[in-house]
């Protein structure tokens, strides 16, 4: 089969991008989608013209380092699959295939279709953690913890942080993969300590970044290679909420007024 | 950070504030309809409902107030959102694409804002009564003889234009349309909508909102129909004592 693309070229942050169409060779239909990329850069590099940037690395599903809109959709055609994870076979011989950037603002484009995911790492440093003594590894089982919650924790905890929520959205909100990260950690009893904070400093450098507001359209859950439900929006919700009353009414140590 | 704060400034504090001014005027709104209904009944009941309303005095004015904060604040909080979340991405896509988000919530803001253009007209409609001066004169003897403004003949003499019912049965219509989202989603935004009983709230917040549609329309349908009417005496009256006020030089 062969295909066209019509893909972004942008040289850098600050020049101005624009598409450009390309004709594939001939593909296997069992060539994943990178792989088809990977092949019109070898021609392009015959051709001494610039190869197509792109983000990836695992290429099976697992790093959440695979981006790319593709036919306006992050991830391409299917739900619950990376575009790594995406084969030609998906597609039509002949098809004329979009491929764009994530397109928000906090992520700005560094070349093609790279672009900077930065502020997930900036939000994960604000709260995505649980502070614990390192040295000898605890007894396993040592803390009971209900079936229900650890499975919901792990419905969280699959989130590969790749940014596709923010790319399908159409406020540009990270909402879902905060979400997902807060609810990973404060349903755990080993999250309980820092559950206040984390959500509140989470929140925080979610703003700060500059992502979208939620509007509760859920486009997010619907393109995410991992099926994260938005039920994790309404949970960060009520944990903003619970901690925002309790950040307010609660007597603090007498060190917190050094 | 305290909560007056955290709601002003945060993402999650502005939604929050959408859905608990949108519930407050959810909650006003459906008032509002169950009070209109009683134009099926004698004009005495309506218009006894009314004139209590209307000697309510301060009470009035403080339910009146918080109202326009509601307003106010639900319209502030969705420029503020709206105009932040189109700076979070100033390059659109080239292939539009969705999902699942449905066309109501799509389309929020441009019913929120005919909305806003409906409720400024409905009063100087009903309220001022700028639009129509005559309705001032419409009065009505109470059983207790006390006389009051005469609240149903001023909706069969509104809703007897066409015109006015038309805009009135479309401004209701998108009002539900926002409905069908907004209420929903206003559970999502106070962390209360979950995947268990998800599937339920879509399908109350859209009854709800076919019911309010047709509860609101089928008012000027009755009026329009000659369901609900006066008799024609009553509206040559206030014609009348409007032209007469019209002739004379000091009216
Ligand atoms: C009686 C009138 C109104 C009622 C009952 C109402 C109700 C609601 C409700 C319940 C929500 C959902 C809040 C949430 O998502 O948490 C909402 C959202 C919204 N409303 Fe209204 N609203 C009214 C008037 C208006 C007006 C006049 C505007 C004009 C600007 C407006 C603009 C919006 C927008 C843009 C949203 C979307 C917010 C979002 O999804 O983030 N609404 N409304
Ligand atoms: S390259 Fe690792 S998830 Fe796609």
């Amino acid at each position: 089969m062969k295909v066209k693309i019509k893909v972004w070229r942008q040289k850098n942050q600050e020049s101005k991008g624009g598409f450009k169409v390309y004709d594939s060779p001939e593909l296997n239909s069992n060539m994943s989608f990178l792989e088809m990329l990977d092949v019109i850069n070898e021609d392009l590099t015959d051709q001494g013209e610039e190869p197509i940037a792109f983000d990836h690395d695992c290429r099976e599903g697992i790093c959440g380092t695979c981006s790319l809109v593709i036919d306006g959709k992050p991830h391409g055609p299917h739900q619950g699959v990376a575009t790594c994870q995406t084969y030609m076979r998906s597609f039509e011989d002949g098809d004329i295939i979009t491929v764009e950037p994530f397109r928000a603002d906090p992520f700005p484009i560094i070349k093609d279709l790279v672009v900077n995911r930065k502020p997930f790492d900036k939000i994960i440093q604000a709260g995505g953690f649980v502070t614990v003594r390192t040295g000898s590894a605890p007894d396993a089982n040592a803390i009971p913890i209900s079936k229900e919650v650890a499975d919901t924790a792990m419905d969280a905890a699959a989130c590969i942080g790749c940014g596709a929520c923010v790319a399908a959205c159409k406020n540009a909100s990270a909402m879902l993969f905060v979400g997902a990260k807060v609810s990973q950690l404060n349903g755990l009893p080993q999250g309980q300590a820092e559950k206040d904070n984390r959500v509140l400093n989470m929140v925080a450098a979610m703003d700060e970044a500059g992502f979208g507001n939620c509007t509760n359209q859920y486009e997010c859950s619907a393109v995410c290679p991992k099926l994260i439900t938005h039920d994790f929006i309404s949970q960060l919700n009520r944990d903003f909420v619970a901690a925002t009353v309790r950040k307010s009414f609660k007597s603090k140590p007498s060190t917190a007024k050094l | 950070m305290n909560i007056v704060t955290a709601l002003l400034k945060t993402s999650i504090g502005k939604k929050i504030i959408m859905a608990l001014t949108g519930a407050v005027l959810i909650g006003f709104i459906i008032g509002h309809l169950v009070g209109n209904l009683q134009i099926f009944s004698d004009p005495e009941k309506i218009n006894a409902y009314a004139h209590f309303l209307q000697g309510l005095g301060p009470a009035l004015w403080l339910i009146r107030l918080f109202l326009l904060l509601c307003v106010g604040l639900h319209i502030w909080m969705a420029v503020l959102l709206w105009c932040e979340n189109k700076k979070a991405r100033s390059q659109s896509y080239t292939a539009s694409h969705t999902i699942q988000a449905s066309y109501a919530s799509r389309t929020m803001k441009y019913s929120g804002f005919i909305v806003l253009a409906f409720i400024l007209y409905h009063l100087a409609h009903f309220t001022v009564k700028a639009t129509n001066p005559e309705y001032n004169e419409m009065m009505w003897t109470l059983a207790d003889g006390t006389v009051v403004p005469d609240v149903h003949l001023m909706m069969v003499a509104g809703f007897s234009s066409l015109t006015v019912s038309l805009f009135y049965l479309i401004s209701v219509g998108l009002l539900s349309f926002h409905l069908s989202h907004g209420f929903q989603s206003m559970f999502q935004s106070v962390g209360l909508r979950t995947e268990t009983w998800g599937r339920a709230l879509k399908v109350i917040s859209i009854v709800l909102s076919l019911a309010y549609f047709a509860g609101n329309a089928v008012i000027p349908l009755s009026v329009l129909t000659g369901k609900v009417s006066r008799p024609d005496s009553s509206i040559e009256a206030v014609a009348e004592s409007v032209s007469s006020h019209l002739n004379t030089p000091s009216g």
